[in-house]
C-alpha cells in the first residue's frame, strides 16, 4: 500500500459560506445529477459520509464535442492527481474549469466509471444486473436532451478516489484519502454542464461497500 | 510460416485508416527507433462501442500497455490483444498533441512552403481520418500511443522517457473482432524534442489464427479470460 502519510497532500478550504449558496441539494446513492453551471458560478461536491466516489464529467455548455479530457488535464499540469490548481482541460484545448478548494487533496482521473459490462470483467459474469455509473449517465445525459447520447459519455474524473500509478506502471485502488465532509470545490471559466453518477458501486472498497450520498452547492459569483 | 496478406507504411507526420478484421492481426515498425503512433479503436458494426482508456487499465492493473494486454472496449470486449511486443512499454495516458501545441512548440509550417513536410498535429488527423466513416469529434476518446513511454513517479508526476523505442521495434495487434483502427504518426505530445521531428512507421497486416485456449492473453489474468468470454459471445 502507498504510504500517503509520506506525501504531503495538498489541503485548501474554502471561505464560501454555504446558507449563502443559490443551489445545495443532496444526490442519493446510486442516483445521476446534471445541471448546467455558468461562468463564475462555483461548484462544491461534500463527501457527506465519506469515502465515497462522485464520477463527474463537464462539457462546454454551448458545444457538447468540447468536454472535459482526463488526458489533457493530467498531461497539461504533468501530474496525474487532481487537487487545488488542477485547470480541468477540454478536449479541444480549453480550460472547463479550475479547482479552487480542496479538503481531501487528491483525486482520479484514470480509473474512470464503473459500468455493467466492466463490472462483468473485473468481478464476474453474474454482475450484470447490478446498478452502475454508466447507467446513470446515460440516463442522466439522454434525459438532459439536446442531442446528448451515449457517445458523448467520455472519462470522469472521480472525486475523492485514490488511484496510484507506480513507477513500474502499475494501476493500483487504494484506500480513500476522504473522509466525512470531505469537499471539492470548483470555479467555471466558461458554461458547463456538469454531470455526476454518486456511484453505486458495490463490488469494490471505493466507497466501503456502502454507497452514500453527496452533497452539491453552487455560488453565484460575488 | 504465417500468411502476410499486405504491407503498408505510414510516412511521417501521416494518418491511416483500416478494419482490422477479426482472425487477422497488425504489426506495427518504429523503422527509424523514436516513431510515435497515436492509435484510436471502434467496433466496425458499431462504433459507440470503442476503446476505453479507463476500463483497459482499470481491468488489468496497469498503466502501460505489452504483450499479454488487451486493448477493452466500454463494453466489456476486447477490440485488440497485443500478442507480441518487442518495446515493452507503449502510453495510455498522455494523448494527443492539438496545433496549438504544435505550433507553439515547432512553430508555423505550412504546405504551401514545405509541401508534405508541413506541420500536422495529432487531434487535427484523428478528426479528420475519423470523419472518412461518419464519425466527429464527439467519437474522439483518450487515444493511446505505441512506441511512447510515459512513466509515473510516487506524487504523479508524468515523465516521457528519450530514447525508449530501438529502430526496428515491433508490436503486434490482433483484433478480437473487426476493428476500425485510426493511426496517426504525429509526435508524442510530451516528446521534449524541441524539434518537428516526426517518424515513419511500417505496417503489415497478417492472418491470425483463432484464440487458443492457452492464449497468453486470455491467461494473463482472469479478467481477461472474461473479456475473452463476452467478445466470442458477441461473435456468435
Amino acid at each position: 500500500m502507498t504510504s500517503l502519510t509520506a506525501v504531503m497532500l495538498p489541503l485548501v478550504e474554502s471561505r464560501l459560506n454555504p446558507s449563502l449558496a443559490s443551489y445545495d441539494a443532496i444526490v442519493a446513492a446510486g442516483d445521476p445529477w446534471i445541471h448546467e453551471i455558468r461562468r463564475g458560478q462555483i461548484l462544491r461536491i461534500v463527501d457527506v459520509e465519506g469515502n465515497q466516489a462522485a464520477d463527474t464529467l463537464f462539457y462546454s455548455a454551448n458545444d457538447y464535442s468540447d468536454r472535459y479530457s482526463a488526458q489533457d488535464t493530467i498531461r497539461a499540469q504533468a501530474n496525474i492527481y487532481l487537487t487545488t490548481g488542477t485547470r480541468l482541460m477540454s478536449s479541444q484545448g480549453h480550460v472547463l474549469l479550475t479547482i479552487v478548494a480542496d479538503t481531501c487533496g487528491r483525486h482520479d482521473t484514470l480509473g474512470g466509471a464503473c459500468a455493467t459490462e466492466s463490472n462483468m470483467v473485473r468481478y464476474g459474469l453474474e454482475t450484470r444486473h447490478m446498478h452502475a455509473c454508466r447507467q446513470s449517465f446515460v440516463k442522466a445525459v439522454t434525459g438532459w436532451g439536446h442531442g446528448f447520447e451515449k457517445r458523448d459519455i467520455t472519462h470522469n474524473i472521480n472525486f475523492f478516489m485514490n488511484v496510484p500509478v507506480t513507477p513500474a506502471g502499475k494501476l493500483t485502488f487504494e484506500d480513500g484519502v476522504s473522509a466525512p465532509n470531505k469537499y471539492v470545490e470548483l470555479r467555471a471559466e466558461m458554461d458547463v454542464v456538469a454531470v455526476i453518477s454518486n456511484c453505486p458501486q458495490l463490488n469494490n472498497p471505493c466507497n466501503a461497500y456502502n454507497p452514500t450520498p453527496i452533497r452539491v452547492l453552487v455560488w453565484d459569483p460575488s | 510460416m504465417r500468411t502476410l496478406l499486405f504491407e503498408d507504411r505510414i510516412e511521417p507526420g501521416a494518418t491511416w485508416s483500416h478494419v482490422l478484421k477479426r482472425g487477422t492481426a497488425l504489426r506495427l515498425t518504429d523503422v527509424e527507433g523514436g516513431a510515435n503512433v497515436g492509435a484510436l479503436f471502434y467496433n466496425w458494426e458499431n462504433p459507440t462501442e470503442r476503446y476505453n482508456m479507463p476500463d483497459t487499465l482499470k481491468a488489468q492493473h496497469i498503466a502501460r500497455l505489452t504483450s499479454g494486454d488487451v486493448l477493452f472496449s466500454d463494453m466489456g470486449r476486447i477490440l485488440c490483444s497485443i500478442v507480441d511486443d518487442t518495446a515493452g512499454w507503449h502510453d495510455p495516458l498522455s494523448g494527443c498533441g492539438n496545433a496549438e501545441l504544435v505550433e507553439s512548440k515547432y512553430g508555423e509550417a505550412s504546405y504551401q512552403e514545405h509541401r508534405n513536410a508541413f506541420h500536422r498535429n495529432a487531434y487535427d488527423e484523428f478528426l479528420i481520418e475519423l470523419a472518412k466513416y461518419g464519425l466527429s469529434a464527439r467519437d474522439l476518446t483518450a487515444p493511446l500511443n505505441f512506441f511512447s513511454k510515459v512513466v509515473v513517479d510516487e506524487v504523479g508526476d508524468m515523465r516521457f522517457v528519450t530514447g525508449h523505442s530501438p529502430a526496428g521495434a515491433t508490436v503486434e495487434l490482433r483484433a478480437e473482432m473487426n476493428v476500425l483502427v485510426i493511426l496517426n504518426t504525429c509526435q508524442h505530445p510530451l516528446d521534449p524534442n524541441p524539434g518537428y521531428a516526426p517518424r515513419p512507421v511500417a505496417l503489415a497486416v497478417l492472418a491470425a489464427a483463432p484464440v487458443a485456449a492457452d492464449d497468453p492473453c486470455r491467461i494473463a489474468r482472469p479478467e481477461n479470460a472474461r473479456g475473452f468470454i463476452l467478445t466470442e459471445r458477441y461473435a456468435l
